[in-house]
C-alpha cells in the first residue's frame, strides 16, 4: 500500500476564501459542522482543563499534592478536539500529562482532583496519583509513567477491538519526546501489518523536559514518522480546536472503516514548566508569552463566539461556572479522607 | 477581595526556598500566569506564575530574604470579587497546608536528609583517618566531582544520558560538566534508553569508558537486556576477549510521592547478575570514592543513586586521591549486641535506630554494605560471630531480596553463632503507594528496626 499523501498544517483561514479581515477569516475558519453548541462546549471543556490545572498547580505549591504534576495549560484543544468525535466505548490512552485527557472524557473533577491529594474518593483510590489514573467507566486506561510504554498498550486495547470485531477505535497519545522510543516503532509496524484501529496521537509541545524537539530529533515531521510503515499522518494545528476536531473525525473513520492506523501530530505548546520542578531555563519567558498571546486555544474559540454575538458576561459567567467545578473539586481532594491503611495491600492482584 | 499568595513548595522535596526577586511592584495588575517573582531552591531558581487576577497590594516578603518556609504568605493580590456563586472560595487563608508534613513523623525518613552521619571521626572502621583533610560537600557534588576528576585524568570517559548536558542534569548532578568537557564528552540523548545503553555498550566493547545516566533506574528498566544480556555476559561469552568498562548510574529507590511506576529498588535485580558490580552508597565520602573506583574498573559496574539523599552533606576527603574499594563493606557503627546490616537509604533508618537503641543500652554494630555485588560477607559474618545476633535493613521488596540474600548466607555459613533467626526489615511488598499515609507505611520506619533489634534480643 502506497503511503496517503500528508497533509501540511491546516491552518485557520485555508478553508475559508482569502480575506484580510480577522474576523472574517475567524469565520470562514469555522466549519459549517459545528454547531454553537458545539462550539460552546468546547469553549466550556477547555476552560474547565484550563481552570482545573491551576488549581491543581495552586494545590501543588501548597503542599496539598505531592510528587510529580504535570500540568496541561495551553494545549487543551488537542484533547477537547479529539474527544468530540469518539463513541463512548472508544478508548483512550496517555501518559502522565493526563488531567485534561480525563477531564475530556466525562471523568469526574472531584475524583480526578483528590487521586492528585492522595484521598480514597480519587480515581485509584489514592494511590496512583497524579501520573496513574484510570476510569474503565469511561474507557480510560490511563495515566502511565513510562514515557513511550503507552504506546504498545495504545496498540493493544486496538487489537482487542479487532479481535472481537467491534469497530471501536483507540485513541493513542505521547509526547514529541517519546517519539523516540524504540517500541514507538515496533509498534507502528505491528499496527499497520495487523490493520489494528488505532490513532497515534502526537502531542508536539516543542520540547520533551529540557530538550527542544531539534536537539533530539533527527527528523523533526513527526507526522512523516509511520511512513517507512506505510502509515499516513498529518500535521494539525493542535492550538485550533476546530481543525483538531476535523483531521480527528477524518482519522476516527478510517480506523473505524478498517483502512488501519493513523497519526496525527498536534502542533501544541505547554504553556507552564514539564512538571512542577521545573525551571524552565531552556526557552525565553517571551516564548511562552508569544504563544499565549497570539495562539491560546481558548482565546481563539473565545473571540469566535463573541463574533457570533455572544456577550462578555456570558463567556465570563462560562468561566465562573468552570472555575467553580475546579473549586468544589479542590474543596472535595481536600475535605476527603486519605485511604484506609488496610488498603496497602489491596488491588495487588485479583483475589481468588 | 484580598488573596495571600503563599510561599509555594517548587519540587517535591523543597521545604524553604529564598525570594530572590520581585518581578512585579505593589500596585500594579497582574493576571493569571505573570511571572511574579523568582524563587531559589536548593535546586534551581524558579519562577512563581500568578494563579489569581487582581492588583498586587502588597509585599509581604521583600526581595533577598533567605530561609523562606513553604506555605508562608508572601504577598496580597486584591482580586476581583467575581466569584459569588463558588463555593469553594478563593485560596484559603494560610491554612497550615501541607498534608505530607502531618505524617512527617510516621514518615520513616525525612526528605531532604539533614544529618552528615559520616568523618564526624567517633567511628573507628571508617576509612577517612584522623588528619586527613576533608571538606563538606552534597552526595550530588561528590558524584559530580567523582566524574569530573575521572574525566580529567582518562580522556576515554564520557557521560551520555537523558538532559545531563544542557540541562545539567534532571537531577542537577552533572551540573558544569557540560561547561568543562564540551559536547563531544557530555552528551543528551533523545529518550531511548535501550538504544544509548546499547551505544554505551558497543562503545565500551571498543575500549571507550562511557558512564551511562538513567534520569532514574526506573526507566532503566527500558534498557535491562543490553544490561544484562550485552554488558554483563559479554566477557564470558567471549572467552575473556571482550571487557566492557561501563558505568551505569542514576538515581534508584523511592522519591517522595511520585508512586510505583517511579519508586522502586533495583538492588536485588542488578545484585543478582554474574558479570555485573554493584554499587548503593549512603554518603557523599563512600558516593565519591566508590564511582571514581566504578569508572576505573573494566568490568560492567551499575551504581545505585539515592535521590532523596543527594542534597545530604557530609565529609569527603579532599584531593584527587580519595578512592573507595569496590567489595568493601563498612563498619558505620560499632557495637556488641545486634549486627544491623543496610545500605542506601536504610542507613539513615539503620543509625537512627542505633541511636536511639544506645539510649536504652543496646550496642547496635551498623555495617554499610556499600557494594551489593560483590558481597562483603567476611565482614558481615565477622559481626555476627560478635553480636549473634542480625538484622537487615533495606528499602526494596522482601521477596528475594539483599537482605534474603545475607540472612541466607548467615544461616548457612554462621548457624552456630546465631542466637536469634535473622529478621529481615523491608519495604512493603505492594507497588509503592501515591497517598501519603500508605506511602509511609510502605516504607522502612525506625519503629521497625527497634521492634525488629528487639525482637532477635526477646525483649
Ligand atoms: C522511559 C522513561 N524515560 C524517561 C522518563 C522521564 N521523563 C518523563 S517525561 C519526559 C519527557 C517526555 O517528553 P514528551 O514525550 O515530549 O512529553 P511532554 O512531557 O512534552 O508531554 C521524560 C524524559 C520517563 N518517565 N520514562
Ligand atoms: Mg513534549
Amino acid at each position: 500500500m502506497a503511503p496517503a499523501k500528508v497533509q501540511r498544517n491546516q491552518s485557520r483561514s485555508s478553508s475559508g476564501k482569502a480575506t484580510s479581515s480577522p474576523r472574517a477569516k475567524r469565520q470562514a475558519a469555522i466549519p459549517k459542522a459545528f454547531t454553537r453548541e458545539e462550539r460552546l462546549d468546547a469553549f466550556r471543556m477547555m476552560l474547565l482543563i484550563r481552570r482545573f490545572e491551576e488549581k491543581a498547580g495552586q494545590l501543588y505549591g501548597m503542599g496539598h499534592i505531592g510528587g510529580f504534576c504535570h500540568l496541561y495549560i495551553g494545549q487543551e484543544a488537542v484533547v477537547v478536539g479529539m474527544q468530540a468525535n469518539l463513541k463512548p466505548a472508544d478508548q483512550v490512552i496517555t501518559a502522565y500529562r493526563d488531567h485534561g485527557h480525563m477531564l475530556a472524557a466525562g471523568m469526574d473533577p472531584k475524583g480526578v482532583m483528590a487521586e492528585l491529594t492522595g484521598r480514597r474518593g480519587g480515581y485509584s483510590k489514592g494511590k496512583g496519583g497524579s501520573m496513574h489514573m484510570f476510569s474503565i467507566e469511561k474507557h480510560f486506561y490511563g495515566g502511565h509513567g513510562i514515557v513511550g510504554a503507552t504506546v504498545p498498550l495504545g496498540a493493544g486495547l486496538a487489537f482487542a477491538n479487532k479481535y472481537r470485531g467491534n469497530d471501536n477505535v483507540a485513541l493513542c497519545y505521547f509526547g514529541d519526546g517519546a517519539a523516540n522510543q524504540g517500541q514507538v516503532y515496533e509498534t507502528f509496524n505491528m499496527a499497520q501489518l495487523w490493520g489494528l484501529p488505532v490513532v497515534f496521537i502526537i502531542e508536539n509541545n516543542r520540547y520533551a523536559m529540557g530538550t527542544a524537539i531539534e536537539r533530539s530529533s533527527s527528523t523533526t515531521n513527526l507526522s512523516q514518522r509511520g511512513l517507512s510503515f506505510a502509515i499516513p499522518g498529518e500535521q494539525v494545528d493542535g492550538m485550533d480546536v476546530y481543525a483538531v476536531r476535523q483531521a480527528g473525525a477524518r482519522a476516527i473513520e478510517r480506523a473505524r472503516s478498517g483502512k488501519g492506523p493513523i497519526i496525527l501530530e498536534m502542533m501544541t505548546y505547554r504553556y507552564r514548566g514539564h512538571s512542577m520542578s521545573d525551571p524552565a531555563k531552556y526557552r525565553t519567558r517571551e516564548e511562552v508569552q508569544k504563544v499565549r498571546e497570539t495562539h491560546d486555544p481558548i482565546e481563539h474559540v473565545r473571540e469566535q463566539l463573541l463574533d457570533e454575538g455572544l456577550t462578555d458576561d456570558e463567556l465570563k459567567k462560562i468561566d465562573r461556572q468552570m472555575r467553580d467545578v475546579a473549586n468544589v473539586a479542590a474543596d472535595f481532594a481536600l475535605s476527603d479522607t486519605e485511604p484506609d491503611p488496610t488498603e496497602l495491600y489491596t488491588d495487588v492482584v485479583v483475589a481468588n | 477581595m484580598p488573596t495571600q499568595i503563599l510561599m509555594p513548595a517548587l519540587s517535591p522535596t523543597m521545604e524553604e526556598g529564598t525570594l530572590v526577586k520581585w518581578l512585579v511592584e505593589e500596585g500594579q495588575d497582574v493576571k493569571s500566569g505573570d511571572v511574579i517573582a523568582e524563587i531559589e531552591t536548593d535546586k534551581a531558581t524558579m519562577e512563581v506564575e500568578a494563579v489569581d487576577e487582581g492588583r498586587l497590594s502588597k509585599i509581604l516578603i521583600p526581595a533577598g530574604t533567605e530561609g523562606v518556609k513553604v506555605n508562608t504568605p508572601i504577598a496580597v493580590i486584591d482580586t476581583e470579587d467575581d466569584s459569588e456563586e463558588s463555593q469553594a472560595g478563593e485560596i484559603p487563608d494560610t491554612k497550615p497546608a501541607a498534608i505530607d508534613k502531618g505524617h512527617a513523623d510516621a514518615r520513616p525518613f525525612d526528605v531532604d536528609v539533614k544529618a552528615p552521619r559520616i568523618g564526624a571521626g567517633t567511628q573507628s572502621k571508617l576509612e577517612i583517618t584522623l588528619g586527613t583533610e576533608t571538606v563538606v560537600v552534597t552526595m550530588r557534588e561528590a558524584l559530580r566531582d567523582a566524574m569530573a576528576e575521572e574525566m580529567r585524568r582518562d580522556p576515554d570517559v564520557f557521560l551520555m544520558g537523558e538532559e545531563v548536558a544542557e540541562y545539567q542534569g534532571a537531577y542537577k548532578v552533572s551540573q558544569g560538566l557540560l561547561e568543562e568537557f564540551g559536547g563531544k564528552r557530555v552528551i543528551d540523548t533523545p529518550i531511548t534508553e535501550q538504544g544509548f545503553a546499547g551505544v554505551g555498550v558497543g562503545a565500551a566493547f571498543a575500549g571507550l569508558k562511557p558512564i551511562v545516566e538513567f534520569m532514574t533506574w526506573n526507566f532503566a528498566m527500558q534498557a535491562i537486556d543490553q544490561i544484562i544480556n550485552s554488558a554483563a555476559k559479554t566477557r564470558y561469552m567471549s572467552g575473556g576477549q571482550v571487557s566492557v568498562p561501563i558505568v551505569f548510574r542514576g538515581p534508584n529507590g523511592a522519591a517522595a510521592r511520585v508512586a510505583a511506576q517511579h519508586s522502586q529498588c533495583y538492588s536485588a535485580w542488578y545484585a543478582h547478575v554474574p558479570g555485573l558490580k554493584v554499587i548503593a552508597p549512603s554518603t557523599p565520602a563512600d558516593a565519591k570514592g566508590l564511582l571514581k573506583s566504578a569508572i576505573r574498573d573494566p568490568n560492567p559496574v551499575v551504581f545505585l543513586e539515592n535521590e532523596v539523599l543527594y542534597g545530604s552533606s557530609g565529609a569527603v576527603p579532599t584531593g584527587e586521591d580519595w578512592i573507595v574499594p569496590i567489595g568493601k563493606a563498612r563498619i558505620a557503627r560499632e557495637g556488641r549486641h545486634v549486627t544491623i546490616v543496610s545500605f542506601a537509604r536504610g542507613m539513615t533508618c539503620a543509625l537512627e535506630a542505633a541511636d536511639q537503641l544506645a539510649k536504652e543500652g543496646v550496642e547496635v554494630e551498623v555495617i554499610d554494605l556499600r557494594t551489593l555485588r560483590p558481597l562483603d560477607l567476611e565482614t558481615v559474618l565477622r559481626s555476627v560471630r560478635n553480636t549473634n545476633r542480625i538484622v537487615t535493613v533495606e528499602e526494596a521488596w522482601p521477596v528475594c531480596s539483599v537482605g534474603s540474600e545475607i540472612c541466607a548466607q548467615v544461616a548457612m555459613q554462621a548457624f552456630d553463632d546465631l542466637d536469634a533467626p535473622p529478621v529481615k526489615v523491608s519495604g512493603a511488598d505492594v507497588p509503592m503507594p501515591y497517598a501519603a499515609n500508605l506511602e509511609a507505611l510502605a516504607l522502612p520506619s525506625v519503629g521497625q528496626v527497634i521492634a525488629a533489634v528487639n525482637s532477635v534480643l526477646y525483649v
